[in-house]
């Protein structure tokens, strides 16, 4: 809410009455919707519609008002994958609601939530059990409510499509709420609520069109960049040269006080250490702002990453990695290679580079923030992690975290950029500085770039033994990159079999479900990259590159062992050991890998015969983490120009296994969108570190894949009744070594390094 | 006093000269539909008609667009029922929907120039603007749609401007 909570003490105000009240005054007097709680993405303005008179919420998850309208709390952030139809939909098939009564509410931050972050793809696989009991709480108490009214035994009753039903008799929900209803439930009740069977479920696995989706084609949607309140002030940032440790020294504005709007400018004093050496230049408009910003002449003492290139952090990781004492051991089962290795036959060992990569998500980063008249300080932006943004926009106005309220908008893209808050910072000490007014910042596409969280640039080093007869006997796995886990909340790092922390986001893939014996996988953290710039969590997160690494690294071992690389994969897909899978999301292990697999293999016909220069590649992975696997196979057919280096994907067919699928076209957008990002990380995408800096800035230089450039995309699902895992990543991460495989059947020639560029197929096919 | 009109309403602007058709549009005249992206041109998100022509007001000063006609996704249709809109609606297209209102603008002007475009040629007039969710996939197949509702009825559109 958006009081400070010894204010709203004593008032005697329920929940029920404060949201009566406020929707009311919203209504009546015009409010703009800095006075409203939360963002309803199918209104016209984000405003959620008012209640009927009485309102009932059986758990924190929904309200049921009078009128029979359904009203679903969603507190992932929408950017793009429709994720509170979805969530809504769990909640809507087991409560028997009518889907046109339902609407969403994205809230906005609040303890009482608990962590609210959308990001993993964790999403719907979370909210599946929560949900689900969520509506089988209020199925249940309209039931006792109708059974109590009619005198019935309850056993008797039937919801159904928002009415409760017996034999002749029936009433709506509404009308039973008019009435009503205040049963609540305790933990202990919830969990031992009865659930629909699965195959009972009637709005999970339907097509329903998405509730975002109509404003986004009428310019309707409010994004954080849309965010406007009476009085506010435009800023425009300057940033210092180093991400980290520069200083301002002198600032001359002489200049900018030509430009009309001009207001002033500030140096940022950051107590979080946030934004450390930025100006703020503040203007009656953006653009008069922007332009004011480039007139005001900055001296800085600069950081020391002025002098860090892309090779540095490279080589840094090699140099690392030769320290067997650097990083932790996963536990991977039997982690005893060395003697293995020492004993073998026969070994291969190879190298996977990966550049640096941007997220570039549409809507360049922005923040509007201001003090409210009740003291709280209002953060109006697209986030994607507000359990972690808040404390430090906390730390950064000297404030308690329940000062600070961040109020949900629709993202113009997250793909992890949005988890870290860090610009929401700027805006904050800007608006502290004139006061608490309003301040609306806007980074230009070069600012929102250079200022990236990326995904780190990174090294791995493979090796696999085979014993005399080419049979695979062990593997290694070291890779290094920097890691945002580390950087940005240490506390999420568990820890390895030899006691030291790793980042998950930053090793998870390499703990892959393959068999080969004893295995060691070593994560390494990249210190001098952490130093640099600020790694970030970026779609598809370790699994996106390490990945890379072991698809790639597989094909090497089949033609190394001299077996086919598809029948090499189902070889050691054997389900056996801690490669069984269990729990409702696992189970099947390594068995629904291999089905994938076949899959993909058949979409795009493997083993067909192809022109010149053309290949099929596959590769497969199970999706962000092994608690949560979606089986993903990607089959790709390429074109390879020899004298052009140029790659062509025809064909990109995708086979994924992620358990029952609530939305089926929402979960076909996802693959599509994500095995597209693939591709597009694969041969289009990536920059590098120069002197500190990103070398690109913008779209004319980072390249992003675009139309004309998509292939034939293809997405199937296995159906089955395992519970949902996620799905807004996995798609992403086996397209990359896919290609690779595939340029490597056409022309014989291996990639070791993404982005796969034309130099780089011309000088392999040269060597 | 620069003056235009914008979805059929004449609008008059004290502003500089040199402030680009975009920040005029979105922080003086309040439409936020159309978007900031890049600045430079290179994405589409800010894509507008201007004189029916599909333009990136990102990079078209005030200056240039005097008396013009301009339409932006508020006013391509009363209810967001253009075909192309109509057909984005029903593929679903959008994802985070950042960049959608520029892709509907410029699959709106490239349909009133090739009435019946084929692939590449929705690959070469689409390919200036940037999704970054991807959804090119649908892009193709609700521009073909939207071609084939927009010539059984014609080659009408309902736009306002």
């Amino acid at each position: 809410m958006s009081r400070l909570p010894n204010k709203d003490n004593g008032t005697g105000m329920t929940r029920r009455g404060f949201l009566v009240a406020m929707t009311a005054a919203g209504v009546s007097f015009g409010f703009p919707r800095m006075a409203m709680a939360a963002m309803d993405p199918a209104t016209d303005n984000g405003q959620p519609l008012p209640n009927a008179d009485a309102l009932y919420e059986p758990t924190l998850w929904y309200s049921i008002d009078s009128a029979g309208k359904v009203k679903v709390n969603i507190i992932r952030a929408e950017m793009g994958q429709h994720v509170g139809t979805s969530i809504a939909r769990i909640l809507a098939d087991e409560l028997e609601a009518d889907w046109d009564d339902v609407e969403i509410i994205h809230v906005d931050s609040d303890k009482k939530w608990g962590l609210m972050v959308t990001g993993g793809s964790w999403s719907v696989s979370q909210s599946w059990p929560i949900y689900r009991q969520a509506g089988a709480a209020g199925r249940t108490a309209l039931l006792e409510a109708a059974a109590k009214l009619w005198g019935v035994p309850q056993r008797l009753c039937q919801a159904s499509k928002g009415q409760i039903i017996c034999g002749k008799k029936s009433i709506s929900y509404g009308e039973l709420i008019a009435q009503g209803v205040s049963r609540q439930f305790t933990e202990d009740e919830l969990k031992a609520l009865p659930l629909k069977p699965n195959q009972d479920m009637t709005l999970v696995g339907q097509q329903v069109r998405g509730l975002d989706i109509n404003n986004k084609t009428t310019g309707q949607t409010v994004f954080g960049i849309d965010a406007n309140v009476e009085g506010m002030v435009y800023a425009a940032p300057i940033l210092p040269p180093t991400r980290y440790g520069s200083k301002v020294l002198s600032v001359d504005d002489s200049a900018a006080k030509a430009v009309k709007g001009y207001q002033q400018f500030i140096t940022l004093d950051d107590p979080s250490n946030t934004v450390p050496g930025w100006v703020v230049v503040l203007a009656s408009s953006y653009y008069a702002a922007k332009k004011a910003s480039e007139l005001v002449k900055v001296e800085w003492q600069v950081g020391p990453a002025a002098k860090v290139s892309e090779a540095d952090i490279i080589n840094h990781g090699r140099e690392l990695l030769k320290d067997a004492s650097k990083g932790a051991i996963l536990d991977t089962g039997d982690t005893n290679t060395e003697p293995v290795f020492a004993n073998a036959a026969s070994s291969i060992e190879h190298e996977y580079i990966t550049d640096t990569v941007l997220h570039a998500q549409m809507e360049p980063l922005n923040a509007l923030v201001f003090q409210n008249a009740d003291g709280v300080w209002e953060i109006h932006s697209g986030c994607q992690w507000q359990s972690l943004t808040l404390p430090v926009a906390a730390a950064a106005l000297q404030v308690p975290e329940d000062h600070v309220v961040i109020r949900a908008y629709m993202l113009g893209g997250g793909f992890g950029r949005r988890l870290n808050g860090d610009y929401t910072i700027p805006a904050a000490l800007a608006s502290k500085a004139i006061g608490g007014k309003p301040v609306k910042l806007v980074f230009t596409r070069e600012q929102d770039l250079q200022f990236d969280s990326p995904r780190s640039a990174s090294l791995q080093q493979l090796r696999m033994a085979f014993d005399g007869d080419k049979h695979v006997l062990a593997m290694e796995h070291h890779a290094t990159a920097g890691w945002p886990t580390e950087v940005m909340i240490p506390v999420f790092m568990p820890k390895g079999t030899n006691g030291q922390p790793y980042d998950p986001f930053s090793i998870a893939g390499a703990d892959h479900w393959y068999n080969v014996g004893a295995q060691k996988v070593r994560a390494v953290s990249n210190d001098l990259a952490n130093d640099t710039f600020r790694p970030g969590w970026l779609r598809s997160v370790s699994p996106g590159w390490v990945g890379w690494a072991v698809e790639s690294f597989m094909d090497e071992a089949a033609h190394h062992a001299g077996v086919d690389p598809l029948d090499f994969r189902l070889q050691h897909l054997t389900a056996e050991g801690r490669n069984a899978g269990a729990g409702p999301i696992a189970s099947g292990g390594a068995s629904r890998q291999a089905a994938v697999l076949k899959k993909a293999a058949e979409m795009i016909g493997y083993g067909k015969e192809l022109p010149k220069d053309s290949g099929i590649g596959i590769a497969s992975t199970f999706g962000q983490e092994r608690d949560m696997p979606t089986w993903v196979a990607v089959a790709v057919q390429v074109k390879v120009e020899r004298d052009t280096g140029l790659v062509h994907v025809e064909k990109l067919h995708v086979a994924v296994d992620a358990g029952i699928i609530v939305d089926p076209d929402g979960a076909e957008a996802q693959c599509q969108g994500g095995a597209l990002w693939g591709l597009s990380m694969a041969l289009y995408e990536g920059t590098k570190l120069v002197n500190g800096k990103f070398q690109d800035s913008n779209f004319d230089t980072y390249t992003p894949l675009r139309i004309g450039q998509t292939p034939e995309v293809k997405v199937e699902f296995i159906k089955n009744d395992y519970a949902p895992a996620g799905l807004g990543e996995p798609a992403v991460t086996p397209v990359a070594p896919a290609i690779a495989n595939a340029i490597y059947h056409a022309v014989g020639v291996r990639l070791r390094k993404i982005p796969m560029t034309p130099d780089d197929v011309k000088a392999a096919l040269k060597a | 006093m620069a003056k235009f009109i914008l979805n059929g309403k004449p609008v008059a602007v004290d502003v500089d000269g040199d402030t680009p058709l975009l920040w005029v549009i979105r922080d003086e005249l309040n439409m936020t539909g159309t978007k900031f992206g890049c600045g430079i041109g290179t994405c589409g998100a800010c894509t507008v008609h201007v004189g029916g022509r599909a333009t990136r007001s990102c990079t078209t000063p005030l200056s240039a667009v005097e008396g013009a006609e301009i339409t932006t996704i508020e006013g391509l249709s009363e209810q967001g029922t253009h075909p192309v809109q109509v057909a984005w609606q029903k593929h679903q297209v959008p994802q985070c929907g950042y960049c959608q209102s520029g892709q509907i603008m410029q699959a709106a002007a490239l349909l009133k120039d090739i009435p019946n475009p084929s692939d590449d040629d929705i690959d070469a007039v689409m390919s200036g603007n940037l999704c970054r969710c991807m959804t090119y996939v649908r892009i193709r197949e609700a521009v073909r749609e939207a071609a084939n509702t927009m010539s059984m009825q014609g080659g009408k559109d309902e736009q306002t401007a």
